[in-house]
């Protein structure tokens, strides 16, 4: 019984990392830039394709591709960034919710055109597949695996924010950009860096998530009610937020699933609707 | 920013515009004109492959057979639904019937889609044929449907026997929550039960789900003998993915159930996780028959080596089963006397021997009991045992 709750806990604490690494970014754009951005499934879906292509298509080992699914999500984050979100930051959420939800049937319809319909396959290497026996449990060695990355990289991004002159810049536009842009702080630049990095971030989700979540072109639509789960709940514009409502998110959905399967689908949307009936603004969020 | 359409596509809009209304037009059938077939398949979206396969197999019989029959020429018109819109499907039913003049309906991927369409067959007289959906049902929606795909009931049954009879007494099921996996566990359960068989457990997931991974562990813990599972053609690589990373395998549970998790349009994707799973299905591309091995080596030619599915057959066998009545009817029937001719027809299938029942319209086949085995490298579905004539209720 015991060993069925830590098991539980364990899962719901992987799948919740692998739904933090994808929304941060999303959580940030949000926050920083007053941006709604529903198209960041897309960038998960690009570098989970990344990887997909350079391990089948060139042979590249799964730990290899991981990074490069980061720079190639950060570098059409940037690209498009500058080309077409950038005129939208002043516009009406309602016109930011079109395009991007545009960009994400593009996507969508591209993926299907170049890739076909189907689930993409993953190889892991073998060392990242069965079961690791800790304490008399099995654990899912991907998993351990999965929860070891996301704790690098929130620290990392933590430090990023807190240590550097760059996280210092960000901070500041997002608390007031008008008052930074007057403080000679380039903001337009910190948003241009901050959405690539988001973006990158969501691609290292993606090439991490084919194994969880699966691949096929629907996965910016599949999961797009998640990632906003995650920003609505953790409040947007901060990385505690994010992982606390990630956390939340992943354990409960799975421990939904595993004790009253009936309903187990439906626990994270109750969950939501009283979460955000006790915090409006998330758990962590500023009240605007 | 006051002007947002540019003048230039201001008047290509209206041109377009125009146009759409110019073909809105009926247009008129004469005698000579060709026969138009509209296929009504899920092109994109979560069940694109079943469009994708059921199209490519109907071409592949055009392609074959010639597109003319009985003097006239064989059009075929191909429409996207989607997949989980019932209303565009009738949408799109009725402009075919309206506007193209269809002689006969076809493909239909999924259960609500064919349902959808069922009332408008009826009114403009015209014969559907089911290739994709499988709950039982479906051919009472219409007098005009006739199906030559599969059914859940029909799939299922065969694995009951198979499982009892192979030292499976405690089985712990995972059905998606929709009719035809409705249709399988109420099968499963009823002829297990009668044997004497017991079911630990029945878990309907979601039909979308992303994460198997909590009801696997579930199964898992339930230590039951075996595992049933029916899911949607497309999702069985999740499945198998956690069925390995739970170690399902080593904890000695087997994975068994109708052929749809072990799907081959995705089975080389799965690779040796799915060795050893054991399914009761109508169709396996590596079934021994001259048939199926000009049919596999055709399919994968003309679509980039991609491997014939169970889909596919209903979509190729569907339209031997056009071409055939309109043989019978020179050509001109109308959709009673086609339907009419259908009945009873019987064919060899690439799948094996097929008939259609006169009494209720829906498939008569060979089911067949498969093992997922390495041959050269790639996982197959190998047949080892059959039972003939199994009816659409199983």
């Amino acid at each position: 019984m015991l060993g069925s709750f830590i098991g539980v806990l364990f899962d719901g604490i992987a799948y919740g990392s692998l739904l933090f690494v994808i929304s941060i970014g999303l959580s940030v754009t949000m926050g920083l830039m007053n941006f709604v951005n529903l198209a960041h499934g897309a960038f998960a879906m690009l570098g989970g394709y990344a990887c997909v292509v350079l391990m089948t298509r060139a042979g590249v080992p799964f730990l290899v591709t991981l990074p490069v699914a980061f720079v190639v999500a950060a570098a059409a984050g940037i690209v498009l960034e500058r080309t077409l979100y950038q005129r939208l930051y002043r516009a009406p959420h309602l016109d930011q919710v079109m395009f991007t939800i545009g960009i994400v049937f593009m996507a969508v319809a591209a993926t299907t055109y170049f890739f076909g319909p189907s689930q993409q396959p993953v190889r892991l290497p073998d060392f990242l597949r069965g079961q690791v026996q800790v304490m008399g449990l099995g654990l899912g060695a991907y998993r351990i695996f999965l929860i070891a990355v996301v704790a690098v990289v929130t620290v990392a991004l933590h430090l990023l924010l807190i240590k550097t002159r760059f996280g210092a810049q960000v901070r500041a536009s997002v608390d007031n950009a008008v008052a930074s842009a007057g403080l000679g702080i380039n903001v337009n630049r910190v948003f241009g860096v901050t959405f690539a990095l988001g973006s990158g971030l969501a691609g290292l989700g993606g090439g991490l998530g084919i194994d969880v979540l699966g691949l096929d072109p629907t996965f910016p639509l599949k999961y797009m009610v998640y990632f906003l789960l995650v920003v609505a709940i953790g409040g947007a514009g901060t990385i505690k937020g994010g992982l606390v409502a990630a956390m939340i998110l992943g354990i409960c959905d799975v421990a939904g699933k595993y004790y009253v399967p009936e309903v187990g689908s439906f626990i994270i949307y109750f969950l939501m609707v009283v979460l955000m009936i006790a915090f409006p603004a998330g758990l962590y969020g500023r009240r605007a | 920013m006051k002007d947002r359409i540019h003048p230039t596509r201001r008047r290509v809009l209206q041109g377009m515009a125009g146009a759409a209304a110019l073909s809105a037009f009926p247009r008129f059938a004469h005698a000579a004109d060709p026969i138009r077939i509209g296929l009504i398949l899920p092109m994109t979206g979560p069940f694109a492959s079943t469009g994708k396969q059921i199209s490519a197999a109907c071409r592949l019989y055009m392609q074959k057979n010639g597109d003319t029959v009985a003097g006239r020429k064989i059009e075929l018109i191909l429409r996207d639904d989607t997949g989980l819109a019932p209303e565009t499907t009738k949408r799109i039913a009725q402009e075919m019937v309206v506007q193209d003049k269809v002689t006969a309906l076809a493909g239909f991927g999924l259960t609500p889609l064919a349902f959808a369409a069922a009332p408008v067959a009826t009114e403009a007289k015209v014969p559907m044929i089911v290739m994709g959906a499988g709950t039982q049902v479906i051919p009472q929606r219409s007098p005009f449907i006739v199906r030559t795909g599969f059914t859940l009931p029909q799939n299922t049954a065969p694995i009951a026997g198979w499982a009892f009879r192979n030292g499976i007494k405690r089985v712990f099921m995972l059905v998606t929550d929709y009719a035809p996996g409705l249709d399988s566990e109420k099968t499963f359960q009823a002829r297990f039960k009668e044997l004497g068989g017991e079911i630990v457990e029945s878990v309907r997931t979601p039909l979308r789900n992303p994460d198997y991974a909590p009801f696997l562990q579930r199964a898992k813990d339930s230590k039951a003998d075996a595992l049933f599972v029916f899911v949607p053609s497309g999702e069985g690589l999740a499945v198998m993915k956690q069925f390995e990373e739970r170690g399902l395998k080593q904890a000695g549970m087997r994975m068994i159930g109708p052929g749809d998790v072990v799907d081959d349009d995705i089975l080389e994707s799965m690779g040796a996780p799915a060795v050893g799973v054991i399914t009761s299905f109508h169709y396996s591309a590596a079934h021994e028959s001259p048939e199926n091995r000009a049919y596999v080596d055709a399919m994968m030619k003309a679509n980039n080596g991609m491997r014939p599915n169970f889909h596919s057959v209903g979509g190729y066998d569907g339209m031997h089963l056009i071409y055939e009545a309109l043989k019978k009817t020179g050509g001109t029937g109308t959709g009673e006397q086609l339907v009419e001719a259908m009945k009873g027809m019987k064919w060899m299938s690439p799948r094996g021997p097929m008939m259609i029942d006169p009494a209720t319209r829906d498939v008569v086949q060979t089911i067949y009991l498969r093992e997922v085995k390495m041959v050269n490298g790639k996982p197959w579905n190998i047949e080892f045992d059959k039972v003939e004539n199994v009816g659409p209720g199983g």
